[in-house]
């Protein structure tokens, strides 16, 4: 049994122009130790995914489908339940580290926190932890620095931080939503690397969620694209980086600017990203589509499973496309 | 004649002690350290660096925002210091800037059109509405959207039209200059090649001379005649954007360009990937001599000296007495 | 494939609006105004606002009586024949001189909206030019200019206020005078706060970039963006421009005989509670009370409507 397994999972929300669907019939799995990808731009759903997965959408937000974790479906728990899962099973850390921590108070007291209410240490176990935790995540000189309060850290270290609680619990999951996109390149490259270490020393699961295919390439296991809420495409990283089978992301990858490649224009994809309350019947990607045929526009392409553990949703034959 | 020269540049701003007396010397923080290039005319230069290593500074003092504390800009061989009231409005006209927050700077209470149209109005108060409208229209059709949005309003604009708008706005007055701030950075990647595009197009239509400033080498690569790559106010390599790009010599460069992950997950495993250690120190209180010895994984002693380490090998400009000639895919 | 060479010619026009005709934006304002008519509870502040201003302005054609005109022939018997009354023609009563309260009231409702609108009026346009040019000149200037402000807000008004309607005399000028050199202060440091972060978004940098002169920026840039802000801080200090004035005139010290405002009619209503003439503050009361409750709750509305992050 996967880790976490969702079904058809859709996200949406009540605004003053009606509703607006961030998220339609998503269907994933998450192996246990594993790295997967969620890549899209803006607008894409990804973000409100890991959301719902964790019960933080905003107020004006529904789910529905199935978001089973080890078994037990979250989206039924009671919200106590859920906090419960949300604090020791899985973790989340987000793209702007200051926004999660609390700037009035200490590190050690906002970690030991954490720990005093799960797992029921006392103050001093709890800070013990907290810095042994810091170290873990490689923050220099951790003891005497636990005392210091976030806006002394940088900001590389402020997500390290972050990072540090998010495994106090030693969850399962490990959900990073655009965890390096704030920091600097130098940066990102020690969080990614952090990440793969944490990987390989707490055996947590991972799910990056990320816009940057760089990132992907050198971190993921398993790759999921999703445009306009839906998923386009699914694959091992190396297959989809190898032969993209959607046009979505084949035009992505050709519109990435590479630092090996010696080409003079850029391939672009064409229009805008799509207006998540205006999304046309079929598939979202239509309106920028150069392989769209007469049906793309109103019936809604399934994703199907065309080749062992590859996935794409698309009318257009495989071939067309990876030729 | 080159049309940008850049000599010696410095810039420092004030800032004043938290907590101090009114009348207490600010701190002082360096925020472009002798800093020096050309830009021929119609080629473009790239300024690559982190955050903090002073490259959109640069660009302020070059539009006339930022004064310099001390140094020379040569906008066409004048001194943008000792301009007269006419050549520095000149100036304003000749030297536009494009923006990194494409929704940030345009005015969200203006139609696009007003916002297009500023520039014209501001330096030609005396033209004719009508003419106004139609040099907006052509403008705007220019760099690809339709004149008849002229009555809307920023927010009803997705981010890659904004910049679309604000490259209009700098382009209205047939600029000599373009200054692009990070322009790409806060764009989605399918729209980052359409802007990148069309700023390469527009250059050779416009016959632009450009200055491209972002933190993305990939990005800079595809654009630019040369490199200059900064960190903390000061120049680490300097050169041809080929030589910088496939054979980076400073070890800044080696380390920057290895950070930057490549879209292919097979290169990608492949490569070694050393990381660099911590981060940017504070430009209140930059390292003695070579600043990037905090990080340099080939820092000696005398790093710390104060002294030229000016190199030159190729026709690239090296900080470094210790660079060696690395494959970009190697480091 | 070869109709997908150039896909970026034909999806262009699908992707953008339809051609020929100019498309009309939407502004802000026009999103804010939207949101504003949602607001049950501030439309009908609006709708009780106009009536009230309608009252103040067209209230006199119906009535039988001048303010001033002194009713004789219920001298002595006020309490008994003084009450509201269609028959008399006295439709609000008498006040404790026999005068018509309905023509008395009319007139203390337009002077005190006059006082509260102008009152505020004055203090938004002074306030937010001040507060404006002070804070995005920055530096030396907005030093001196801020210290000023701090300097006149530790005077304590009231007390010079009352001072100088003592000594210069009481008259509505003296009044105006007096409320709007204290009013225009807050809005002052609300603008400037402001325009320190307008000041920093990048569209003012443009702006200078280009060569835009400051007072035009100023205009252009900063004001219309300030406009929010200081609309909303507006009509909430209309309401208390009119219980100020009420508060002066409840001393006594406000607006002079024969005219009069809603708080001195209010004063007088009260000194007459035990007489058995309730009425004689009920309708100035009314009126003052249905007024404040209007402003606020359009106050409220705008803030909601110019400013949707806020809820």
């Amino acid at each position: 049994m996967p880790l976490l397994e969702i079904e058809d999972l859709s996200v949406s929300f009540t605004t003053g122009d009606g509703e607006v669907n961030a998220v339609n019939g998503v269907n994933f799995s998450v192996d246990r130790q594993e790295t997967l990808a969620i890549v899209g731009e803006s607008g894409s759903g990804k973000s409100q995914t890991a959301f719902a997965i964790m019960g933080l959408l905003a107020r004006n937000g529904r789910a529905a489908g199935s978001v089973r974790f080890d078994g037990t479906d979250l989206l039924k728990l009671s919200p106590r339940q859920l906090n419960k899962v949300r604090s020791r099973e899985i973790g989340m850390i987000f793209q702007d580290p200051m926004t999660s921590l609390n700037p009035y108070l200490k590190v050690s007291d906002q970690m030991a926190e954490v720990l005093q209410l799960h797992e029921g240490m006392s103050k001093k176990q709890a800070i013990e932890e907290s810095a042994k935790m810091l170290d873990a995540v490689k923050i220099p000189d951790a003891r005497s620095r636990i005392g210091m309060y976030p806006h002394e850290f940088s900001g590389g270290m402020r997500q390290r931080i972050m990072i540090a609680m998010a495994l106090l619990c030693r969850p399962r999951l490990l959900i990073a939503d655009e965890p390096t996109t704030a920091l600097d390149v130098t940066v990102q490259a020690q969080i990614l690397q952090l990440l793969a270490d944490i990987r390989e020393e707490f055996g947590t699961a991972i799910i990056l969620i990320t816009h940057d295919l760089g990132i992907v390439a050198d971190a993921c296991d398993r790759t999921m694209v999703m445009y306009g809420g839906q998923i386009m495409e699914q694959a091992s990283t190396e297959a989809l980086f190898a032969k993209p089978t959607h046009p979505y992301t084949k035009g992505l990858l050709a519109a990435v600017p590479r630092l090996d490649k010696e080409d003079d224009e850029l391939l672009t994809i064409s229009g805008e990203p799509p207006d998540m309350s205006r999304l046309p019947q079929g598939c979202p990607f239509t309106p920028r589509c150069p392989y769209r045929r007469d049906e793309c526009p109103t019936i809604k392409p399934p994703l199907e499973e065309f080749e062992p553990a590859r996935w794409r949703s698309c009318h257009a034959p495989v071939p067309e496309v990876t030729s | 004649m080159s049309i940008l020269s850049v000599k010696d540049l410095r810039v420092t701003f004030d800032v004043p002690k938290r907590g101090a007396w009114p009348w207490t010397p600010p701190m002082k923080l360096q925020a472009v350290g002798g800093l020096s290039f050309d830009l021929e005319q119609g080629q473009t230069v790239g300024l690559v660096g982190e955050s903090g290593s002073g490259k959109s500074t640069v660009a302020r003092a070059i539009v006339g925002t930022v004064p310099a504390t001390s140094g020379q800009i040569l906008f066409e061989g004048t001194d943008l210091a000792s301009m007269s009231v006419g050549d520095r409005r000149r100036h304003r006209r000749d030297a536009q800037m494009v923006f990194q927050d494409p929704l940030a700077a345009l005015n969200p209470r203006m139609t696009v059109g007003d916002i297009v149209a500023e520039p014209l109005t501001t330096h030609y108060p005396e033209m004719k509405r009508a003419e106004v409208k139609k040099r907006v229209g052509e403008i705007m059709e220019r760099v690809g959207l339709l004149p008849n949005l002229v009555n809307r309003y920023p927010h009803e604009f997705s981010g890659g039209q904004c910049q679309r708008i604000g490259i209009a706005r700098a382009l209205i007055m047939r600029p000599k200059l373009l200054i692009c701030d990070e322009p790409v950075s806060a764009l989605d990647v399918s729209v980052q090649a359409q802007v990148v595009n069309l700023l390469k197009e527009l250059q050779r239509d416009m016959g632009l001379s450009m200055i491209f400033i972002a933190h993305d080498l990939s990005v800079v690569k595809h654009i630019s005649d040369e490199i200059v790559v900064m960190y903390l106010g000061r120049i680490m390599e300097a050169g041809p954007t080929h030589e910088v790009t496939t054979k980076p010599r400073h070890p800044y460069t080696q380390a920057l360009i290895s950070s930057v992950p490549i879209p292919d997950p097979v290169l990608e495993k492949a490569r070694p990937r050393p990381v660099l250690e911590g981060e940017l120190p504070s430009p209140l209180n930059p390292p003695s001599g070579c600043v990037f010895r905090t990080r340099c994984p080939k820092a000696r002693p005398d790093c710390a000296e104060p002294k030229d380490r000016r190199q030159y090998e190729n026709g690239v400009r090296v900080d470094c007495p210790y660079f060696e000639v690395k494959d970009a895919l190697a480091v | 494939m070869a109709k997908h060479a150039n896909p970026d010619a034909d999806i262009l026009d699908e992707v953008q609006e339809p051609v020929n005709e100019q498309v009309k934006g939407r502004s802000l304002w026009a999103d804010a105004r939207d949101r504003f008519f949602k607001n049950k509870a501030a439309v009908v502040g609006l709708i009780v606002l106009f009536f009230v201003t309608a009252f103040a302005i067209f209230g006199g054609l119906i009535s039988q009586y001048e303010p001033q005109t002194v009713d004789f022939s219920l001298m002595g018997a006020m309490a008994v024949n003084g009450s509201p009354s269609i028959e008399t023609g006295h439709y609000f009563g008498v006040d404790f001189e026999g005068r018509d309260l309905y023509a008395r009231v009319v007139q203390g409702t337009r002077v005190s909206l006059m006082v509260g609108v102008v009152g505020a009026l004055v203090a938004v346009v002074v306030g937010t030019l001040y507060g404006a040019i002070a804070g995005y000149l920055g530096g030396k200037t907005d030093d001196v200019m801020m210290r000023l402000v701090d300097v006149l807000m530790s005077i304590p008004f009231m007390f010079v206020l009352i001072l100088m309607l003592v000594i210069f005399g009481q008259s509505i000028f003296m009044l105006f005078l007096g409320i709007g050199l204290i009013a225009w202060l807050d809005m002052s440091r609300i603008a400037r706060g402001q325009t320190l972060s307008i000041k920093n978004k990048e569209f003012v940098e443009a702006a200078i970039a280009t060569g835009v002169r400051p007072l035009t920026i100023i205009l252009r840039h900063i004001v219309p963006n300030l406009l929010g802000i200081v609309i909303v801080y507006a009509t909430l200090l209309v309401p208390q421009m009119i219980i100020f004035e009420s508060f002066i005139s409840y001393l006594g010290l406000g607006v002079q005989e024969p005219s009069t405002s809603l708080g001195a009619l209010i004063r007088q209503g009260t000194q007459q509670m035990n007489n058995g003439t309730l009425w004689m503050l009920a309708y100035p009361l009314f009126f003052f009370l249905i007024t404040l409750f209007a402003f606020f709750f359009v106050g409220d509305g705008l803030r909601d409507a110019l400013d949707p992050k806020d809820r």
